[in-house]
């Protein structure tokens, strides 16, 4: 488990991280979402103490990242897929981190064979595409079997085939009982394999539940009525609904949840051809959480484009 | 050493030998230590024995060439005399016409063609000596040509004596009491000032004394502004003219005889005149230490390493690499998740880079230390002997400026982060001070560098001693340098420990 408690850093004038604070618990996928600079990469780079935070802190299990002995099998994680030394092979560059651990080659061809890159073992990792460097980076993050894993935009550069593979992969680490921590600035990649996420926005956290908890969080039980009859709206309204837009044969109202709207219709005979509770997917969620937070959006000028 | 510790080592020897490129350094960087050794870029003529050195008592290869009047001495005794004049003859200044138009006179000048003056070390005096062999152990007591009076013994020692003009006459006196020799001086032949008493272990009981002339070659360096300093200068005599001789103790009965102690059969006009009471000698050459170098003969085992500079770049250039590569390629990260103890990583890698350099430098300097020799030989160049121990120090020493300099390059590297700026710093830093101070560099400004930089180490390659008493060009480009040995590693021990200390606490202080 890894908690997170009010994280502050300053990268001179500029805030990056801003009290932020979230766990990552056993055996579920934490998405740890947010627009670029909302402070995910150095929130991960505090908690493997490679960043210094100002304030605050972030322990592996009750304890820091440094006083760990052989960490990587306490924590395994993928920062940027593309460090790597081009002229070494995937294995090379898998040994050398096994050898800190005081692990062996046969680890190695294990973790390789997991992602699938054993018959690139050989390769030097220059020539990899960033697509087999995110799965060299994944194998590395397993050698030492631990029990977190932290990866930092794994989805980058896969291919559609990659994608659906990485989302099976991390279910099944997550199945193992690891507590695994995936940082996305797209909540559609997360869609299908977080259980929790937590949202991110200039350096704090913004929402931290669940799937299930955040589309709630922002429906606001708004019905869409699809219907012929101009008498649709009067017998809602008289059974106590507001109707707050009109606009044809659609009505959108509020005040009734989706069957008792059509409890109502039926009741009165009033013909419609659909019914439907608006369910916002997570993606507007995200979009509607983090609107106060994006820190540069098109028609902006932005100093630097990220 | 704790297993974590053992677990970092293993892990940065991997990724040392798992880049094909820094395995391909190393072995160039031996093949140039190697290459630049046992190229032939030397040749000589000492083919024979012929240019074979004598030795003296301690063994340092010796110069033993001068001229002289003797008797033998049985048992104690002291000889006495007054030197009336001492002159000599220079050869002719190079900045004189020369008809030939040959540039300055190197060789075979005749001293007889020069003009009159003394070499700074022109000597004559009263001598005793252990035998005329080559090398044999003397004492002697004398006036130079600007050195004042002087006791020296066994080619090696030097004492000085009252400053005396070789204008004025000079009287001078040595005395033997068993295997200890004074000798003494006097203005006046009245009043005496002892210069000093020395032990000549083993002296037997007779030995040949009298008095002796002698003068070395005259050294001038040239065009010291390009710092390209070479030497001109050619043979030179001294002339010294002994009376008032006084002998007392068991001399041979006799008059003195002339000798000449080595030097080449057919060198002109030395010689010892006897007339009654008045001994006048004429001799060139000297009684010294035999040096290596522009003004000396041949080279040493120091040439043979010439290509260490070359071996130092590729040396520098990969260590460094081995920490910039780690940061531009964001490897470091990694390598500070894997190990968060950083100091610990540095403590690592400068053994991985410090072991390696060192092992590899060693097998190369000893090769070519070895195989150099025997080509220079070969090719009929005169090396000087060294003592093993010297040899050894060259050697050890040539590998440790190589692993020292390896992991000051390192921690650069690891203080400033990329490639391009650290090996430039360390190149320019450890290199380039050795190549202008051997290259274009006034004599003087390069010696304060090899003073004060990394390059300062360069000094554990000397294999021979540098002796004020022989005037020679004692530069760096010759295998003189200005600090001793030791103070040399020193100066590298010191600006690599503070490179090491400020790369630690950076590492430590800043985020990854």
């Amino acid at each position: 488990m890894i908690v997170v408690n009010g994280l502050r850093k300053r990268f001179g004038p500029k805030t990056a991280l801003d009290g932020m604070s979230f766990t990552v618990a056993a055996g579920q996928v934490t998405g740890f979402i947010g627009p670029n600079g909302a402070g995910k990469s150095t929130t991960m780079r505090v908690i493997l103490d490679l960043d210094a935070a100002d304030e605050g802190t972030a322990l592996i299990d009750g304890r820091r990242y440094r006083s760990l002995h052989r960490p990587l099998t306490h924590v395994g994680s993928l920062l940027d897929a593309s460090a790597l030394q081009p002229s070494r092979t995937a294995r090379n560059h898998l040994l050398w981190l096994a050898h800190s651990q005081g692990l062996g080659a046969g680890r190695v061809d294990e973790v390789l064979q997991r992602v699938g890159l054993s018959a690139a073992a050989r390769q030097r990792a220059g020539g990899f595409s960033l697509g087999m460097r995110q799965r060299l980076g994944i194998a590395a993050a397993l050698l030492g079997d631990p029990r977190a894993l932290m990866l930092d935009e794994p989805f980058n550069g896969m291919d559609p085939e990659g994608i659906i593979w990485m989302r099976g992969f991390l279910r099944a680490l997550a199945g193992e009982g690891r507590a695994v921590l995936v940082s996305s600035h797209l909540m559609s990649e997360l869609q299908d394999t977080a259980d929790h996420v937590v949202v991110a926005g200039r350096g704090r956290v913004i929402a931290d539940a669940t799937v299930a908890e955040l589309r709630a969080a922002v429906s606001d039980g708004r019905v869409v009525v699809r219907t012929p009859s101009a008498d649709a709206g009067v017998a809602l309204i008289a059974a106590g609904a507001s109707v707050i837009a009109a606009d044809g044969d659609t009505l959108t109202v509020v005040g009734l949840a989706a069957q008792d709207v059509t409890a109502v219709l039926a009741g009165k005979g009033v013909p419609f051809s659909e019914v439907s509770a608006h369910r916002p997917s997570l993606e507007e969620a995200y979009v509607e959480l983090t609107r106060d937070v994006v820190e540069y959006r098109a028609g902006d000028a932005p100093e630097g484009v990220r | 050493m704790s297993a974590g510790f053992g677990r970092l080592l293993h892990a940065e020897w991997t990724k040392f030998r798992t880049v094909r490129g820094w395995l391909f350094g190393v072995a160039a960087a031996a093949a140039a230590v190697i290459g630049f050794g046992v190229l032939p870029g030397m040749s000589g003529s000492c083919h024979d024995h012929a240019c074979r050195l004598p030795t003296g008592p301690d063994g340092t290869e010796v110069t033993d060439s001068f001229t002289f009047a003797h008797r033998s001495l049985t048992g104690d005794g002291s000889i006495t005399a007054r030197l009336a004049s001492l002159t000599g003859i220079l050869p002719p200044d190079p900045g004189d016409d020369q008809p030939q138009g040959e540039g300055p006179s190197h060789g075979p000048a005749t001293p007889g063609q020069g003009r009159p003056g003394l070499v700074p070390w022109a000597k004559a005096g009263l001598i005793i000596r252990a035998g005329s062999a080559p090398g044999a152990g003397y004492a002697a007591v004398m006036l130079t040509g600007t050195q004042g009076v002087r006791m020296q013994h066994d080619y090696i020692h030097d004492v000085a004596g009252p400053a005396a003009s070789a204008d004025a006459p000079r009287w001078l006196r040595l005395t033997r009491t068993g295997d200890t020799v004074t000798g003494q001086t006097s203005a006046d032949g009245s009043t005496w000032t002892q210069v000093a008493t020395v032990r000549l272990p083993g002296l037997p009981a007779t030995v040949e004394a009298g008095m002796f002339a002698t003068s070395p070659q005259y050294t001038e360096s040239t065009s010291e502004v390009f710092g390209l300093t070479g030497a001109g200068g050619g043979p030179t005599r001294a002339t010294g003219s002994f009376d008032r001789i006084v002998a007392q103790g068991g001399w041979s009965a006799g008059t003195w005889q002339p000798d000449k102690i080595g030097g080449p059969d057919d060198a002109p006009r030395h010689g010892a005149v006897v007339d009654g009471d008045q001994v006048t000698i004429t001799g060139s050459g000297d009684l010294a230490p035999a040096v290596s170098g522009a003004a000396g003969l041949g080279t040493t085992i120091t040439q043979t390493l010439v290509g260490t500079f070359a071996g130092l770049i590729i040396v520098v250039v990969i260590a460094t690499m081995f920490v910039t590569a780690e940061y531009g390629h964001g490897l470091m990260r990694t390598t500070m998740a894997a190990n968060p103890r950083r100091g610990r990583i540095l403590a690592a890698k400068t053994v991985v880079i410090g072991t390696v350099t060192f092992v590899t430098a060693l097998a190369s300097a000893a090769t070519t230390v070895t195989v150099g020799r025997r080509v220079l030989e070969a090719n009929g160049v005169y090396v000087h002997s060294v003592s093993a121990l010297t040899q050894v120090r060259v050697i050890v020493g040539t590998a440790a400026l190589l692993a020292l300099a390896s992991v000051l390059a390192l921690a650069l590297g690891v203080i400033l982060r990329r490639s391009a700026a650290a090996v430039t710093t360390a190149v320019l830093g450890i290199v380039m001070p050795y190549l202008l101070a051997v290259s274009v560099l006034p004599a003087t400004a390069g010696q304060w560098l090899l003073r004060v930089t990394p390059a300062a180490a360069f000094a554990l390659q000397q294999s021979t001693l540098e002796y004020p008493q022989v005037i020679n060009i004692y530069t760096p480009v010759n295998g003189y340098y200005p600090l001793p040995p030791w103070a040399g590693l020193a100066v590298l021990c010191a600006w690599t420990g503070l490179a090491l200390g400020v790369a630690a606490a950076l590492l430590r202080r800043r985020d990854a």
